[in-house]
């Protein structure tokens, strides 16, 4: 059950306990004791909207940076992911198998903040030896959902057998 | 003087058509009376669709449907049926099941050949038994039994003319379903009698009970005379693609196709195509689609419940069949009323059979959305006419 309202709220996270449970036909109480004790294991991260920020008329970019580090003797990556991610601007950070070690997401008013931020904070750590900065055009697509909206009418018949 | 043959003449027209007209000239409407998915059909099927016109393959298929297409179909019938057919013989694709149900017919129906028709159901059944020349002999369920079929139902409407046996389940338009004990009962009337058992099993892949669907022909002693009929539309969203199958006894089969080769030579070779990656890679499409309906079926009936309808609990297809009868209307007199005062279709029950009279259907096949505005039209339409 815990995977059925997952994928239900991340669906739609503003849904109610109340409308959960009759859509999968389970007492209100028990799926809110679900959603309690997902979000307590930290199953359940937070609830988010999908903005598309290009509409919204706000000054905004987006990067995608590989990262190419040296991992520390003790701690491997994990404490060179925690020194990036710490930082406000960071929105993601994956370690990831290839050419390069970490892959950071971030946003920024403009290119020049976001150049100043890699220049600054992110180069310049000692184990980072190297980094290559994507900006991203535009999104087409986020989280499964597609954030032009396709023009979908319904096109069936209003009637059918 | 008309050049209209009698038998067709005196066909009535579907009443969901009459009621189509009506529907189509209010603006704004909602529907809840649409028999199609309302997902689009999965992206690797349509990709395998432009593909295959990009290499031009835009000739016929042999006349029982492409090879590989049967051969998957055969494979996915054992899966889910557990019952073996030979793609070489005992399969043949259709333009969709609409095809299969009037090709079945023609294929075992001599004139005055009794069908049993069990209503409510698709408005298909008893003009195609009419124009095979057959004679339709009507099974009525009751929402009492869940509407499904009894046995006791069942022999009561055989005669020694009785040739055949419409079984429409998962069922359009009460939801419906048989599972194992039902069939077992209706098995053990049939067995030693010679009734062909057309088993309409379109809406297979929509079930949400606990077990999943189970066919009449995966009981040995039916294997051999069943007809099962399903197609793409409803588990694949692909009702535009018009492509069905019939799978039965080789004779049955044989006979068909020779029905089919004179009328339609083949299915659309494009929809063949594209029903193979269906087949092949979109099982986990198919559970997902059917997830979201099984949770805006349990919306909706709680919103029938809600506002004082009767509703059983239908574990089949995408449709409710509320009884309506509380508010004092007809059928289709609830249906038009509703239309023209809240401006939301649905279909009244009597266009499935006379004993729908009382009900009304209401598909699910749409955004949640969308289910609860009409919801709250349908409960204030209620409670005025229950005048509470």
């Amino acid at each position: 059950m815990e995977k059925d309202i997952l994928e239900i709220l991340e669906k739609d996270s503003r849904l109610s306990v109340e409308k959960i449970s009759v859509m999968l036909g389970v007492s209100e109480e028990e799926v809110a004791r679900c959603i309690k004790k997902m979000e307590d294991d930290g199953i359940i991260c937070g609830y988010t909207i999908l903005a598309d920020w290009d509409k919204a008329e706000k000054e905004y970019v987006a990067a995608m940076i590989e990262v190419k580090v040296t991992p520390q003797r003790d701690s491997g990556y994990e404490e060179i992911a925690r020194r990036i991610y710490r930082f406000d601007e960071v929105k993601s950070v994956y370690l990831m198998s290839g050419a390069y070690d970490f892959m950071v997401l971030m946003d920024g008013k403009n290119i020049k903040e976001i150049s100043h931020f890699i220049s600054s904070k992110l180069s310049t750590l000692d184990y980072v030896t190297g980094t290559a900065t994507h900006f991203v055009l535009k999104k087409y697509k986020d989280y499964g959902i597609v954030m032009e909206k396709e023009q979908s009418e319904d096109e069936r018949m209003k009637v059918s057998p | 003087m008309t050049f209209i043959a009698e038998h067709i003449k005196n066909m009535p027209r579907s009443g969901i058509r009459k009621f189509f007209d009506i529907v189509n000239e209010i603006d704004g409407a909602i529907s809840l009376g649409v028999g199609e998915p309302d997902f689009e059909t999965p992206w690797p099927v349509r990709e395998r669709g432009i593909y295959t016109l990009e290499k031009k393959r835009t000739v016929y298929t042999s006349n029982a449907g492409l090879l590989e297409l049967r051969r998957e179909i055969s494979r996915y019938l054992e899966n889910s049926l557990d019952v073996k057919y030979d793609p070489n013989g005992e399969v043949l694709v259709t333009v969709g099941a609409s095809e299969g149900i009037d090709v079945a017919l023609r294929a075992v129906i001599n004139p005055g050949d009794e069908v049993m028709v069990v209503e409510p159901s698709f408005v298909s059944y008893k003009p195609c038994v009419v124009m095979a020349g057959g004679v339709p002999v009507v099974i009525e369920t009751k929402q009492e039994n869940n509407f499904r079929l009894t046995p006791d139902e069942l022999v009561e409407k055989i005669t020694p003319r009785t040739k055949a046996l419409i079984l429409p389940y998962p069922n359009n338009p009460t939801g419906a379903i048989m599972e194992k004990s039902d069939l077992a009962a209706i098995e053990k009337v049939l067995k030693y009698r010679d009734i062909v058992v057309i088993s309409d099993e379109i809406y297979s892949e929509l079930t949400y009970s606990d077990s999943p669907h189970v066919s009449i022909a995966s009981f040995e002693s039916m294997r051999n005379k069943t007809i099962v009929l399903n197609g793409f539309s409803k588990s694949y969203a692909m009702t535009g693609w018009r492509l069905g199958y019939a799978a039965g006894p080789r004779d049955i089969i044989d006979a068909m196709t020779k029905i089919h080769q004179y009328i339609i030579m083949c299915a659309p070779t494009v929809s063949q195509y594209a029903g193979i990656e269906a087949l092949k890679s979109c099982g986990e499409a198919v559970v997902k689609m059917r997830k979201e309906y099984n949770m805006r079926r349990r919306v909706m009936r709680k919103g029938f419940l809600d506002m004082g309808l009767d509703c059983f609990e239908a574990m089949g297809a995408f449709y409710l069949f509320p009884d309506i009868s509380s508010t004092g209307l007809k059928s289709e007199e609830f249906a038009e009323r509703l239309l023209m005062e809240e401006k939301v279709a649905v279909v009244p029950g009597t266009a499935f059979g006379e004993c729908g009279e009382g009900f009304i259907r209401c598909s699910y096949a749409y955004s949640i959305d969308e289910i609860n505005a009409a919801l709250e039209r349908i409960g204030r339409f209620v409670k005025r006419m229950k005048g509470v």
